[in-house]
């Protein structure tokens, strides 16, 4: 089991929730956060006072899948949330070595 | 408000006789014989106006329902400038943590003056003293009954005294209030409460009184009679400093009094190193609006009476505001690449602080150029001097109100002028407009603007330091950081 973390821009998150949906994941994580990448902020000006807004606003998209459909997953993603343009995002796979279902007890690759 | 031996040359001109003779006269009209001067009036009404003849030396003083009724409604007015208005315009500028702070600041400052005005402002202000001081001898509002009269600038002309309390009070109410946007986001309340109450007894009330104290128009019937009026009236209005609805009184007044406040208590944690920016331009831009439909009561209501002056004193608060939200506007695109909305607001603003003073006296076009040179030159106030000085008026009181004040107060010299589509100052001993000499009046507005620095000036640092040394100014470094919503006043603005 494999857990993507994908960090993508927030209006893209309607499209990569569709795109996973289609290929049968079940359940998906979303998380307002803020970050800095090659991006960069932008500068806000408030009657002479400059405030340099480092940490831009995006969506983290966290989703568990089983081993066999981690490339499919991160293609979908991919796919989903890119426009070409810097900013797009990233995503991280990590290995996940336990999931249980809380209400049935179920644990490994039955409560995904 | 109130002026030297002055103005509303349009009462005359506009016909007023005929618009106050439209209210529904309930008893027959019986005209007093002259020095009747009972406090029954107001039940007794009277045509006024009726005799064009202003040569008759005694006018019979009335009250009309439709002043009346204008000047309930200019208080009311007022009074949503202050709240929600100013509190809210104000509000929105502090980070979110601070909301409360501000909002609530500005709520119990306005109480606390109402309640001043009652017992002891009001006397001071608004009765015989010397020049500096009115006396105490309408101290708890004492003798003043739905009869009582206040005069208005039309000679004859009255309105119920309670009323003009209430308006003057609203005044009163406003002016500390605008001061706390200097030093937001990092004063005890409690330091801010006793700093109000020695600042408004001891620079606003002798403003006040020095700019406005007049002994009304009808005192003025002869040279001999106006000379002993005169030398009754306040030390500034003697002077001859114009200042119709309070850009002296309110606006620079204020203004000194908190950059005094923010040079004293210094910078706000993180100036200039972390992101203080305003946490809701969206309710900055709700109080802006407020401000500017309430200061047609301010304004306007400061003529006292609802006559053809009123309707001047309208369209140049209008085109004023206006012409400065375009100053404002366009000097930020051009100089800093955007013309923001918090930019446009605070234009409104600035060219309703210019035109104060001058808009019974401007005309149209003179109040669009005040406009103008307003919001160009506070936009400059708070982008370049601010920085260049290095203090944090956090609102920028001083860089919009005194700035703004002092441009309007020396604009209105200019703007007055007849030559320059002005009216005027109009004379009550020889019932006209009187000479203009620009520099004659300029040298008049200069005095109130000096002689207002210098006072407010000096009670704010000798009130900042008593306060600062009874119980000390600012919240300590861990409030300021946690926010003036919890640690002072134990709420949080927003449960998102």
């Amino acid at each position: 089991m494999k857990l993507i973390t994908a960090i993508v821009k927030p209006f893209k998150l309607d499209d990569v929730r569709e795109a996973l949906s289609d290929m049968g994941v079940s359940g998906v994580t979303v998380t307002e956060v803020k970050g800095f990448g090659r991006q960069k902020g932008h500068t806000e000006l408030y009657r002479g006072a400059e405030y340099v807004v480092d940490f831009l606003p995006k969506a983290k998209v966290e989703v568990a899948v089983a081993d066999q459909l981690v490339a499919q997953a991160v293609e979908a993603i991919t796919k989903a949330a890119n426009t070409g343009k810097i900013g797009d995002g990233k995503i991280f796979v990590t290995n996940l070595e336990q999931v249980v279902r809380i209400r049935t007890g179920e644990t490994g690759d039955e409560a995904l | 408000m109130k002026h030297f031996l002055n103005s509303f040359i349009l009462i005359t001109l506009l016909g007023f006789a005929g618009i106050s003779y439209a209210e529904p006269v309930v008893e027959t009209p019986t005209v007093n014989s002259a020095g009747s001067v009972a406090v029954e009036i107001a039940t007794t009404p009277v045509p006024t106006g009726v005799d064009a003849s202003a040569s008759v030396a005694v006018t019979t003083p009335t009250v009309n329902k439709g002043d009346t009724a204008w000047m309930i409604m200019a208080t009311v007015l007022v009074i949503l400038m202050v709240i929600p208005g100013l509190a809210l315009f104000y509000g929105g500028m502090v980070r979110a943590k601070n909301m409360l702070s501000v909002l609530m600041q500005v709520f119990v400052i306005f109480s606390m003056m109402a309640i001043l005005w009652a017992i002891y402002g009001y006397s001071i202000a608004f009765t015989e003293g010397n020049p500096f001081f009115g006396g105490l001898s309408k101290m708890f509002l004492i003798g003043i009954t739905p009869d009582s009269i206040a005069a208005t600038f039309s000679k004859g002309v009255y309105i119920p005294e309670y009323m003009y309390v209430a308006f003057q009070l609203t005044f009163a109410g406003i002016t500390p209030a605008l001061i706390i946007g200097a030093f937001a986001e990092r004063v005890k309340f409690s330091a801010i409460l006793v700093f109000m109450l020695i600042w408004f007894t001891f620079a606003y009330l002798p403003i006040a009184h020095m700019v406005w104290y007049w002994a009304g128009p009808d005192a003025y019937t002869d040279a001999k009679t106006g000379e002993t009026a005169a030398a009754t009236a306040g030390f500034l209005f003697q002077k001859g400093a114009l200042d119709f609805a309070g850009g002296t009184v309110v606006h620079i007044n204020a203004g000194i009094a908190g950059l005094i406040g923010c040079l004293l208590v210094g910078k706000r944690i993180g100036f200039q190193k972390e992101s203080l920016a305003p946490h809701s331009v969206t309710l900055t831009m709700v109080g802006a609006s407020l401000l500017w439909v309430g200061w047609f009561g301010f304004n306007v209501g400061s003529n006292l009476e609802a006559n053809g002056l009123s309707a001047l004193v309208f369209i140049n608060t209008l085109l004023a505001s206006a012409a400065a939200t375009l100053a404002w506007s366009a000097a930020e695109w051009i100089i800093r690449g955007k013309p923001s909305m918090l930019g446009g607001a605070s234009g409104a603003i600035a060219g309703l602080v210019a035109i104060t003073p001058a808009c019974g006296w401007a005309g149209p076009m003179g109040a669009i150029a005040l406009g103008i040179v307003a919001g160009a030159a506070c936009f400059g106030a708070v982008t370049s001097l601010k920085s260049m000085l290095g203090y944090d008026d956090s609102l920028d009181a001083f860089g919009v109100h005194g700035i703004g004040g002092i441009i309007g107060a020396l604009g209105t010299a200019v703007v007055a002028s007849p030559a320059l589509g002005g009216t005027g100052v109009w004379d009550y001993v020889a019932n006209g407009v009187a000479e203009y000499s620009m520099s004659t009046q300029f040298i008049s507005q200069l005095w109130g603007v000096l002689l207002c620095i210098v006072w407010s000036g000096t009670v704010s640092f000798i009130a900042f330091k008593f306060v600062d040394i009874m119980i000390g100014l600012r919240v300590s470094e861990e409030s300021e950081r946690e926010g003036l919503d919890i640690s002072e006043h134990g709420e949080t603005a927003y449960h998102i």
